[in-house]
């Protein structure tokens, strides 16, 4: 078990699992409106930085990438908080 | 083996920054990801002006195939993971081997996905049903030719590895292919919860 969480990969891909699953839940439940969204955009966020941090292993690669990845997805959530909150008026 | 890697883990936060892979895979994965956040836009701005109709057709989707799929990308991008620092501690049987897992997590997520398209497809549901259908199919179709392309990727990697190109004296080509697979996953985990669940 610990020579499992020592390796920052297997790390992430039981986190990403947990992750999935509680997105399966908050569906399953039902979960809508503007605190479901909100979680669902956390844990969404959650998953990606793992992708690009330990998956695509750009945690020790020059700052640009790793800013403009996790940019990427700041901007797509962005982009789907405002799309929600223009669909309340 | 282990002396080798040992003192260089040790140095990690010294050692100097460096991108995996070549400089040209990144600027393609850039230009994949913006063209998928106008289509994630797209659909949650068309959402905005249809909110009725999302949510009511929302609620046919599979969520649990849709769940099932994210296992599986995310199980597909953590053997390629495994590929990647098999390569760096020159274990060329494993590099493969991971390859050829993560290559049969990308085969279970188009099966799963050509099971979901035929459900709908025999409703009678097509790209013009509805704005939400429209969507649903084009979004997920967009990335499933994206899964093809990986899994094409993954196998030109394995024929590669077999022969020995991989390891700790080359693992570019290997970083690269790795990388284009991990933005595959990192679009599916964007587009389930948009998609499937966010209502």
């Amino acid at each position: 078990m610990m020579t499992l969480l020592a390796n920052p990969i297997h790390r992430a891909w039981l986190i990403l699992l947990a992750a999935t699953a509680l997105t399966w839940y908050l569906g399953e439940s039902g979960a809508a409106g503007t605190g479901a969204i909100i979680a669902m955009l956390l844990i969404a966020f959650v998953k990606g930085r793992l992708v690009i941090l330990d998956f695509m292993e750009l945690r020790h690669a020059p700052r640009l990438w790793r800013i403009l990845l996790e940019g990427w997805m700041l901007l797509v959530g962005g982009l789907i908080l405002l799309a929600y909150w223009l669909s309340l008026k | 083996m282990l002396t080798e890697t040992l003192p260089d883990k040790a140095h990690a936060p010294q050692a100097p920054r460096r991108l995996p892979g070549d400089l040209a895979i990144w600027f393609f994965i850039l230009a994949e990801l913006l063209a998928f956040a106008v289509f994630f836009s797209a659909y949650a701005f068309a959402r905005a002006r249809h909110v009725e109709e999302f949510n009511l057709y929302q609620q046919t989707l599979d969520l649990t195939a849709g769940a099932i799929n994210t296992v599986l990308l995310i199980t597909g991008s953590w053997f390629v993971a495994l590929a990647v620092q098999a390569a760096h501690r020159d274990d060329q049987a494993a590099i493969s081997r991971h390859l050829a897992l993560g290559w049969l997590c990308g085969a279970g997520f188009l099966g799963i996905k050509c099971y979901e398209y035929a459900v709908k497809f025999g409703a009678g549901i097509s790209l013009s049903t509805n704005t939400f259908y429209m969507f649903y199919i084009s979004l997920t179709f967009f990335h499933f030719m994206h899964v093809i392309l990986g899994m094409v990727i993954l196998s030109v990697l394995w024929k590669q590895a077999r022969r020995g190109v991989y390891g700790a004296h080359e693992a570019n080509g290997l970083e690269s292919g790795a990388a284009y697979w991990h933005m595959v996953d990192l679009l599916w985990i964007v587009l389930f919860p948009l998609v499937y669940v966010m209502r």
